[in-house]
């Protein structure tokens, strides 16, 4: 990106109180995790305005001023902590003397547009904090289960042994747990059986509900709408529970079949959003030629409605295999011991024994959606390029 | 029309591959309801592994002890009894015979005598709570401690009113989030006699007292509703002292190799067992009284404590009580029945629970929200 604004240095007076103030902020963090926030801050907030002062005043070389202070910082880490907090110190020190430049020559102002004022820059910049905050905030507990997954032994606890970055501190036994015990091996097989099944059921109904619905002349639509939708809207507990009674009386409760049923209702309405969805950009004149043309209502519901709105039906039925893949409520109630899904034997295994073998499936569970989505994606992009390349 | 015909034809594939899949009451299979965790595994060894094999049947497990009435309650308003035999505490096996959720059941029938001819009910003694409940293990719930956090020059805890001494062990603690066990300590610790706790804990008096002793370490507490959390927080430091059921402790002593201790006195003592729930079909009913005629036999109870460190319920299966399966260390000193360990023990009342619990428990939480 080209720069938009010329820039120029800027004073004393306002870049070593900026650096100063996130100074102060990471010495809360350090200060905290030594004991005492207060003393974190002051320190925090002295040391790095002196230290922004001294780079850009005193030894004024840039890029031998950065590195000293990365090094700097690294080895205070390494006395303070051990290895981890070693690179914790160089991501520090590396932070602050990019900062302290990015302030001190007014890069910051490079690539925002001229005419802003300084609070319309500060709040740019700030939203950008902001997001990037909240994306930590999402990520983090997804991420922290990870390495936690190869502790070597049976708590949800960082070792110093794991803090030192030592391999005895690590190791692949919950993961081995996962594949070798017959628990989990049930509640995989389980977990296979019961949600592709599912998502079939929720897909076809869902589908022919949602292109029943989009026709203008069926009656009480609204009301039927509303009507398969609301298990995505009544307190799933309530669902269960009256799934558990009614499944009970028509001997369907404790079988494959009914927590098949059960989850084929809870993703129903997924499917029929997406797939409504993409029916308001469907063109009913196409049907018309179809129909036109000879062709039988299956004929043109396949050759030529079906293509058009295949990626909401793809994402709708993702959504219900997630839904089912991830439920655990209805299927306590639902389900008897013989269909413990993957979910469930989580439950009960956080509940009953804190083992990480739930963080090792978790991370299996983590890695196979990222690939699942990423191959829906694909196929979807590779579709459109291919309807795109196609004479239409 | 195609489009029905399409739609019949994956209806009827999905049903009949469910069908195939299902898995009912099938003829050779029991659902037996139990705690999960090292227990259920510590079942699973001595008991079901040695009965499937024997028999043939096979042995569904079941992780539903701790919301055991409620489901059983639901299962007998909806008509559709799906377990077979249930593991729970002396005082919900005596609240479930009340309701008639429970069979009741005669023990020197149902239940092998001893091998020295003892009548089985004889041999299991007091532990009979109830007509309905089956005794399989005395275990107790007492105090862990991080031996690394004990202060300098202090002598380590050794018994649970400890936990009530802040001063002198400072740090969180972790107690059990229900009143029972927690609201006897706090009397007795109070200086109340052992024999009249529960004289003491009728009136309302007694048990403003009770909460008043809670209240001195409430902000210091951490209330836990898994067996497995005291440990955890052990583990982590984030606790001093904690309570938890005594074989937890032991797989975080013995097995996890942590730097936790144990105080043993004042430990609460409790049973557990199997009942049996009503309603089920005849041929349901032989299979299990069948399973529970043998897997609460002597040498099988003793079977179990080489997995955990809980005490067997018959008094003859005591001396057969032998050595860790995989530590190959003795078990006797780990027992809450331990004479060193039994030194002050406070007996659990089952059947004063069975009538005051669900208004303490009621008191209890509102009091954990003030």
């Amino acid at each position: 990106m080209a720069a938009l604004t010329p820039i120029s240095r800027t004073p004393v007076s306002f870049y070593v109180p900026v650096v100063a103030a996130a100074g102060a902020v990471a010495g809360l963090f350090v200060g905290t995790a030594q004991g005492s926030s207060l003393i974190g801050i002051l320190i925090g907030a002295i040391l790095l305005g002196a230290i922004a002062f001294l780079l850009t005043q005193i030894i004024k070389a840039e890029a031998q001023g950065r590195w000293a202070l990365t090094a700097v910082f690294a080895v205070a880490g390494f006395l303070m902590g051990g290895l981890a907090a070693g690179i914790i110190g160089l991501l520090f020190g590396w932070f602050f003397g990019w900062f302290t430049f990015w302030l001190f020559e007014g890069r910051y102002r490079a690539y925002v547009a001229p005419y802003l004022t300084p609070g319309q820059v500060l709040w740019h910049y700030t939203f950008r904090v902001i997001c990037g905050a909240i994306l930590i905030f999402l990520i983090t507990p997804i991420l922290v289960v990870m390495p936690l997954s190869f502790n070597a032994e049976d708590f949800f606890t960082f070792t110093p042994e794991m803090l030192r970055f030592d391999p005895a501190g690590y190791s692949l036994k919950h993961y081995e747990d996962f594949f070798t015990n017959s628990d989990w091996q049930g509640a995989l097989a389980n977990s296979v059986k019961i949600a592709p099944m599912a998502t079939l059921l929720s897909v076809s109904f869902g589908t022919l509900a949602a292109i029943g619905l989009s026709q203008q002349h069926v009656p009480f639509r609204r009301a039927i709408m509303a009507i398969l939708i609301s298990p995505m809207i009544v307190p799933l507990i309530i669902s269960a529970a009256g799934m558990y009674f009614f499944y009970s009386r028509i001997g369907l409760q404790g079988t494959y079949m009914g927590v098949v049923l059960a989850h084929a209702a809870l993703g129903i309405p997924f499917v029929i959003i997406t797939v409504t969805a993409t029916l308001v950009g469907f063109d009913n004149s196409l049907t018309r030629a179809a129909a036109n043309m000879g062709a039988g209502p299956v004929t043109t519901f396949f050759r030529v409605q079906m293509p058009l709105i295949l990626p909401g039906v793809i994402s709708g039925g993702l959504f219900a295999f997630i839904t089912s893949f991830d439920e655990v409520v209805v299927v306590l109630f639902v389900g008897s011991a013989g269909q413990k899904t993957l979910p469930w034997q989580m439950f009960t295994g956080l509940r009953e024994q804190i083992s990480p073998t739930i963080l090792a499936v978790a991370t299996i569970l983590v890695i196979v959606s990222i690939a699942l989505l990423t191959v829906v994606e694909l196929l979807r992009r590779r579709s459109e390029r291919l309807r795109g390349m196609s004479p239409a | 029309m195609k489009l029905t015909k399409t739609l019949l034809a994956s209806t009827a594939l999905t049903v009949a591959a469910g069908m195939a899949n299902a898995d009912g009451h099938m003829a050779n299979e029991m659902t037996i309801v139990s705690w999960g965790g090292a227990y259920s595994n510590s079942q699973q060894k001595a008991y079901h592994d040695p009965y499937m094999e024997a028999t043939g049947i096979s042995i569904i497990n079941d992780e539903s002890s701790p919301e055991a009435v409620a489901k059983l309650r639901a299962m007998n308003e909806a008509g559709n009894i799906t377990w077979d035999l249930v593991d729970v505490e002396a005082a919900d096996a005596i609240r479930l015979c009340d309701e008639g959720l429970a069979m009741e059941i005669d023990h020197d029938e149902v239940l092998a005598p001893a091998p020295d001819g003892t009548s089985a009910s004889e041999d299991f003694g007091d532990t009979i709570a109830s007509d309905c409940f089956i005794p399989q293990i005395v275990f107790s719930t007492t105090f862990g401690y991080r031996t690394d956090m004990v202060p300098e020059g202090v002598e380590p805890p050794t018994s649970a009113c400890d936990v009530f001494e802040i001063e002198k062990y400072p740090g969180k603690r972790a107690l059990n989030k229900r009143p029972i066990a927690n609201m006897e300590w706090a009397l007795l610790c109070d200086g109340v006699a052992y024999e009249d706790v529960y004289d003491v804990l009728e009136t309302e008096e007694g048990q403003a007292r009770a909460f008043a002793k809670l209240d001195t370490i409430k902000d210091q507490t951490i209330w836990w509703s898994a067996g497995a959390e005291t440990p955890q927080l052990l583990a982590d430091g984030e606790i001093f002292m904690g309570s938890t059921f005594n074989g937890r402790l032991f797989s975080v002593i013995a097995e996890q190799g942590q730097p936790v201790g144990m105080a043993w006195d004042w430990q609460m003592f409790d049973l557990d067992g199997w009942i049996v729930p009503t309603g089920l079909s005849d041929d349901r009913l032989a299979r299990v009284m069948d399973y529970l005629k043998v897997s609460t036999d002597t040498q099988r109870l003793a079977d179990q404590a080489k997995y955990i460190s809980y005490g067997p319920a018959r008094a003859s299966s005591a001396p057969l009580v032998g050595q860790h399966a995989e530590l190959g260390i003795d078990m006797a000193p780990h027992m809450p029945t331990d004479p060193n360990n039994a030194e002050n023990t406070f007996v659990n009342n089952y059947e004063w629970w069975a009538d005051y619990r669900d208004d303490l428990d009621a008191k209890f939480q509102a009091w954990l929200t003030q």
